[in-house]
């Protein structure tokens, strides 16, 4: 077999060998139970909790979760704004960056502080060292706040009625010192002993053989980019992001980062198993995620691999596949799957360029974000794969002539509302953002003729993009948009803030309010949510809702572009 | 009404429902229904494009076309409006043949003076009777309401209700003192006081149900709507952006195709139907001659997890009967029989009548002038007839028996006492008979299960419904034929409170209860029973408490009723699925034909190979309006229930709506388009 194939085969394999365990271990560390890091950080949390007054045993109901996590996160935003707009004069500047503009500042706080990272900037220019850390630190607390949050309906989902579902500074401490923290410092190692810079100096210097002066941008680039690719966040150290060598510098790092990027997404599926003790429960969404994410992937790396037919068309040797936009030391069928797996998961880091992708892999890397929950970001990919569950035991649950319920608890009315309008948010969020500039566009092009360096059906895929990894906080782009402007940075800011937080409010909505209600005893009439025939209705409303209604933008965009250079 | 034609469109039923179907067009009614109203609204812009083609508009595509869209969309709109109004028309025929019934019948309205009833009869319209009046019925006389009997004892024929031609005894006081309105009292006197205020009957409220006038949506059918709601709003979304997409495009699309796709693509189907299939359930249970007091009370029966049944009646037949004869050592089987028959002469409980029964000897032979007869006491626990010959013949429970031969000095047989324990392990009740005080045999009583009833709970318990069954024996008897009639569960020496914990305890664990009963000692666990059905021929109290009505007084009805439940449900459910899978096919028709005009490549995205951007768009509205007349029947009918299991439901129904659903409207399209392709 293709050695290019093997290595996708061994990524893929190794992803979920090693989530099956560390799903078991997240499982423990939010059930309280023991785990070997208690040792280690008990002392420390309890230090962190005796300073802030927090009582980490103290129960609280869906909305205290809610209120805990949005009032820390308002917080976060003001001093990350405070820092950006300020970094010129604050220390570690060493190569004297500049402060960002407000609206600039405003999307890159949104931004990170969404989990989306999405950067309208290049942070070898754009950012201080005190920046990048500032920044970093989001990148801890973003993703943790994400599996905190998920941990909330994992708790919620238990067989039982209860209002208690944990404590959320508790939650989000342990998701830090317990699951992020242990695995960023190892894997940071990993990377320094690889070549990736860890320093404070300022940029390097050296003289190249034509005899020219090349300055080398670095700094603490090896604990940002694990922490990056472990929390699904995505944002670059250096603007090339995990394409820059300092950033991946070789095949086996490529291969490291690659498997962190979805290690946390799929172990949490099996953290839900053990947490809620129904095994078969989580391999069943296991399986749709993994087949809906095949789906994606498989038709990508074909054609990556087969090449762009229009440079064929030219008489250029292809063997390597489409390489435009890639790096030689990865290959085609590699970077297609850090594609898909970069968009499935909320990710967003990027190891080529997507905008070079052939016009199929373009829509499946669109696809990924616009479902967003075929793994998806940590703990949030599993909050929307939920509002998918709640509308497909609805349906079904009629389907076989009994009032639905799911787990136990009977769903109605004010559930479906919430399931509905979360369904619905991520299609208005993208194409009334897509519309918007479109119609701007079409309407004034030479206004905005800055914005698109591809007009027609590929400058149609770049606004999609762009706006499709903001809404599924993703943060990767398709480049060749220029985006850095007040209308692309508060449009992309506001869709970032909204695809964040209303996808985390009404999940967990939902599963308070079932946690509340009556358990209802599984009998020969329950429909069991845990079987295949349960997968295939589940990924039949994620194709109809979430694929299918993007289906006459994708038209326009990728699909439009295929058939022209077929 | 006996029985109904179960055709599902009588011509005079559609001639209505046609009307209906136009007179529901007002906007006041459409907006109940949001899927449709969008279709209305679209069908009123579509009209007003028409109007401004025809006055001189060049970009929005030839008149004639845009004519045939507004018409196949206001089409759609009668295709839906006429759902709805056949399912109406059908269960106001049925509950109109109910109503005839009670037409105005003259009531002998006895005057009250002051607190005390007088014999004194006036004659009056049965309209003018209020609730707490008291009117006399004689031989020959219908009823004129419902009511309770207060004073009396009489033989009713309820066929007219029930379609059940034997007549029914009814008398006051006991658990069987309900009449109803229209049903003929044949023999006897009795004075009933009214219990409903006129136009307040549970069959008032019942045709007010159907009617729409007081029908509310049900919890389930409110969510169901808000997620079609959903729908439609995603859809509104993905057309109203494409204007700006197509803008950037430069690919015009005009109103027509907006409108189409919308149309096309929001759950019409299910959306049209929808009302239907909750008045259809309705309607059915009506034709099972239940009346039901709200929608939502069919519904719930469908999720029931526990069903509490009386062993008398529902699955055992009756009472329990005499099956055989055991005389004692030396004691001649034709004299046993005798004595065992004398005994029983004046015993009129149905045991009793049976003894006779099965001794199949003419009672004529038998001479009783003089003979005392022994009435059953509790004390005594036994019965029997002292002959002016000196004969005395006693019967009873065992050891009342044994007790009345020992005290005289006779033994108790040893092979009495083995019949005895035998019939009792059996599920069977021994009486014993002395003449004399000496034993001379056994009577086995049996009580028969009725046949066909094990595959009966086996079909519930496939469903996952528990079956409870609800007895006075004691716990061996009850333990037996629990087994033998194959019920779940039993409750033994039921007392009414039993019931009552019974079914909240069962609450208490989640699950929904539904029992059957007439007496006023029920009324409680009836209210408190999630499904409460009351029998007709029940008290007052216990109509009240429940929430359907049983006009059948049939105790097996439950399993009926949940039944119809599962259907409503699942019908819902599976044109919902049908409805959304519809829209993959849409999809591929509608969207190549927008941008085919300027983005020619996109044709390979036609892959059903439609003639035309305008054949493929009138093609998929036609196949939107026709598919909801088409499954009309089905709405109506309501999906087969089979129980197999939920998971082997769901695959079946997902096999056949689901991927039904995404195949067929390929096939459909692509036919329509063959056939429009020749115009367009």
């Amino acid at each position: 077999m293709n050695t290019e194939i093997i290595g996708v085969v061994i990524m893929f394999l190794a992803t979920i060998a090693l989530a099956i365990p560390l799903g078991k271990y997240i499982g423990k560390v939010y059930s309280g139970d023991k785990t070997w890091a208690d040792a280690i950080f008990n002392p420390i949390d309890k230090i962190f909790f005796k300073a802030s007054g927090i009582n980490p045993l103290k129960e609280m109901n869906w909305k205290q979760h809610l209120v805990a996590l949005l009032t820390l996160n308002a917080l976060w935003f003001l001093l990350s704004m405070f820092v950006l707009m300020n970094m010129a004069w604050l220390p570690l500047n060493p190569d004297a960056n500049p402060s960002m503009s407000a609206d600039l500042a405003f999307n890159t706080s949104v931004s990170f502080i969404s989990n989306t990272n999405l950067q309208h900037y290049s942070g070898e220019s754009g950012v201080s060292y005190l920046g990048q850390m500032v920044l970093m630190l989001w990148q801890f607390i973003s993703a943790a706040t994400g599996m905190a949050i998920c941990a909330v309906v994992f708790i919620a989902m238990k067989d039982k009625s209860t209002e208690s579902l944990g404590n959320f500074y508790n939650l989000f401490i342990k998701s830090c010192t317990r699951i992020l923290l242990p695995i960023s410092i190892i894997i940071a190692i990993v990377l320094l002993f690889n070549g990736t810079p860890m320093t404070f100096k300022g940029k390097d210097q050296f003289i190249s053989l034509q005899g020219d002066t090349v300055n080398v941008s670095r700094g603490p680039a090896a604990a940002l980019v694990s922490i990056k690719q472990l929390g699904t966040n995505g944002g670059g150290f250096f603007g090339a992001n995990s394409a820059h060598p300092l950033e991946n510098p070789n095949y086996f790092t490529n291969v490291i980062e690659n498997v962190l990027i979805i290690l946390i997404p799929i172990a949490m599926v099996f953290a839900l198993g053990y947490i809620i003790k129904r095994k078969r429960f989580a391999w069943l969404i296991f399986g749709v995620m993994t087949v809906g994410f095949l789906l994606l992937l498989l038709p990508s790396i074909q054609q990556e691999m087969k090449g762009n037919p229009a440079i064929h068309r030219m008489g250029i040797n292809q063997h390597l596949g489409s390489m435009e936009g890639k790096e030689v030391r990865f290959g085609s069928a590699a970077s297609a799957y850090w594609g898909i797996t970069t968009t499935c998961t909320s990710n967003g880091s990027v190891n080529a360029m997507h905008d070079s992708f052939t016009p199929l892999t373009g829509m499946f890397a669109m696809l990924g974000m616009m479902i967003n929950s075929f793994f998806g970001g940590v703990g949030v990919g599993f909050l929307n794969f939920y509002i998918f569950i709640i509308i497909a035991v609805f349906i079904s649950g009629l389907m076989v002539g009994r009032t639905p319920e799911f787990l136990g608890k009977k769903i109605e009315a004010k559930e479906m509302k919430i399931a509905a309008i979360i369904a619905l948010l991520h299609p208005l969020l993208i194409l009334s953002g897509t519309a918007l500039s479109s119609w701007l566009y079409a309407h004034n092009p030479t206004t905005y003729a800055a914005w698109l360096n591809n007009p027609g059906n590929h400058g149609f895929s770049e606004m999609l993009y762009e706006m499709t990894s903001s809404s599924a906080n993703n943060g990767s782009g398709f480049e060749g948009l220029g985006d850095n402007t007040p209308f692309w940075n508060i449009v992309c800011g506001t869709i970032m803030l909204l695809g964040r937080f209303l996808p985390i409010i009404g999940p967990v909505a939902i599963a308070g309010i079932l946690a509340k209600k009556k358990y209802i005893p599984e009998s020969a009439g329950t429909l069991k949510t845990d079987t295949g025939t349960f997968g295939i209705m589940v990924f039949a409303v994620i194709f109809i809702i979430a694929a299918l209604s993007f289906f006459p933008a994708l038209a326009l965009g990728p699909i439009a572009e295929y058939f022209g250079i077929r | 009404m006996a029985k109904q034609s179960n055709k599902l469109f009588e011509s005079s039923l559609v001639n209505e429902a046609l009307k209906q179907s136009f007179i529901k067009l007002n906007p006041k009614t459409m907006f109940k229904n949001p899927v449709m109203f969008c279709v209305w609204v679209g069908t009123i812009v579509m009209a007003a494009v028409c109007v401004w083609i025809a006055m001189g508009e060049r970009n929005q595509g030839s008149l004639v076309y845009n004519i045939i869209v507004t018409a196949v969309l206001l089409i759609t709109l009668l295709f839906a409006n006429f759902a709805e109004a056949i399912a109406e028309a059908r269960g106001k025929a049925q509950a109109d043949s109910l109503r005839k019934t009670r037409e105005e019948t003259p009531a002998k309205w006895i005057q009250p003076v002051g607190e005390i009833y007088t014999n004194e009869v006036k004659i009056v319209p049965s309209s003018q009777l209020k609730k707490g009046d008291v009117f006399l019925c004689e031989t020959g006389d219908v009823i004129p309401m419902d009511g309770e009997i207060i004073e009396g004892i009489a033989t009713i024929d309820e066929s007219a209700i029930t379609g059940e031609s034997a007549p029914v005894i009814r008398e006051s006081g006991g658990d069987k003192s309900s009449v109803t309105g229209g049903t003929k009292v044949l023999s006897d006197r009795i004075k009933v006081r009214v219990t409903t205020e006129p136009g307040e009957s549970f069959l008032d409220k019942m045709i007010a149900l159907v009617e729409g006038a007081s029908r509310q949506k049900t919890p389930n059918e409110i969510a169901l709507t808000i997620l079609l709601a959903g729908f439609t709003l995603v859809f509104i979304i993905v057309c109203v952006t494409l204007k700006p997409f197509g803008d950037y495009a430069s690919t015009p699309i005009t109103i027509a195709a907006f409108i189409s796709l919308f149309v096309c693509l929001i759950p019409t189907t299910i959306g049209g139907l929808l009302s239907a299939i909750g008045i259809a359930g309705m309607d059915r249970a009506l034709r099972a001659n239940v009346i039901t007091k709200s929608g939502k009370a069919v519904e719930t029966a469908g999720d029931l997890d526990t069903l509490l049944l009386d062993k008398t009646g529902t699955i055992t037949i009756g009472n329990r009967k005499a099956t055989n004869f055991y005389p004692a050592n030396g004691v001649d089987t034709k004299v046993f029989i005798e004595a065992c028959v004398l005994s029983s002469l004046a015993d009129e409980t149905p045991e009793g009548k049976s003894i006779i029964e099965l001794a199949n000897l003419d009672k004529k032979t038998f001479d009783t002038t003089g003979a005392a007869f022994i009435e059953f006491t509790a004390e005594t626990r036994s019965s029997g007839i002292n002959l002016p010959s000196g004969i005395r013949v006693r019967k009873g429970a065992a050891d009342s028996i044994k007790n009345i031969a020992e005290r005289a000095g006779n033994p108790f047989p040893a092979e009495t006492a083995d019949s005895v324990k035998t019939i009792a392990s059996n599920g069977g009740t021994p009486l014993v008979v002395s003449q004399n005080e000496k034993i001379i045999g056994v009577i086995e009583l049996q009580d028969i299960i009725k046949p066909g009833i094990q595959e009966r709970f086996e079909r519930l318990r496939k469903m996952g419904v528990k079956t409870v069954m609800v007895t006075g024996d004691n716990p061996l008897t009850a333990k037996f034929i629990a087994e033998k009639a194959g019920v779940d569960d039993f409750i033994a020496e039921a007392k009414p409170e039993d019931k009552m914990n019974y079914i909240k305890r069962e609450q208490q664990g989640g699950k929904l209860v539904a029992m059957m009963g007439d007496g006023t000692n029920d009324a409680p666990a009836l209210a408190q029973a999630d499904v409460g059905v009351a029998m007709n021929s029940g008290t007052a109290a216990a109509k009240e408490a429940g929430n359907m009505v049983d006009l059948d007084n049939d105790p097996t009805k439950l399993i009926e009723i949940v039944e119809i439940g599962k259907q409503l449900l699942m019908t819902r459910g599976t044109l919902t699925t049908f409805s959304i899978a519809n829209d993959v096919a849409k999809y591929f028709a509608i969207v190549p034909a927008l941008f085919i005009a300027s983005i020619p490549a996109l044709q390979g995205m036609n892959i059903m190979k439609l003639h035309s951007p305008e054949s493929a768009i009138l093609s998929a509205v036609i196949f939107n309006a026709i598919i909801i007349p088409l499954l009309i029947p089905l709405a109506l009918r309501g999906v087969a229930y089979k129980p197999i299991g939920a998971s082997a439901l769901l695959r079946r129904n997902l096999l056949i709506y689901g991927l039904g659903g995404v195949i067929v409207p390929f096939i459909g399209i692509k036919l329509i388009d063959l056939l429009v392709s020749i115009w367009f």
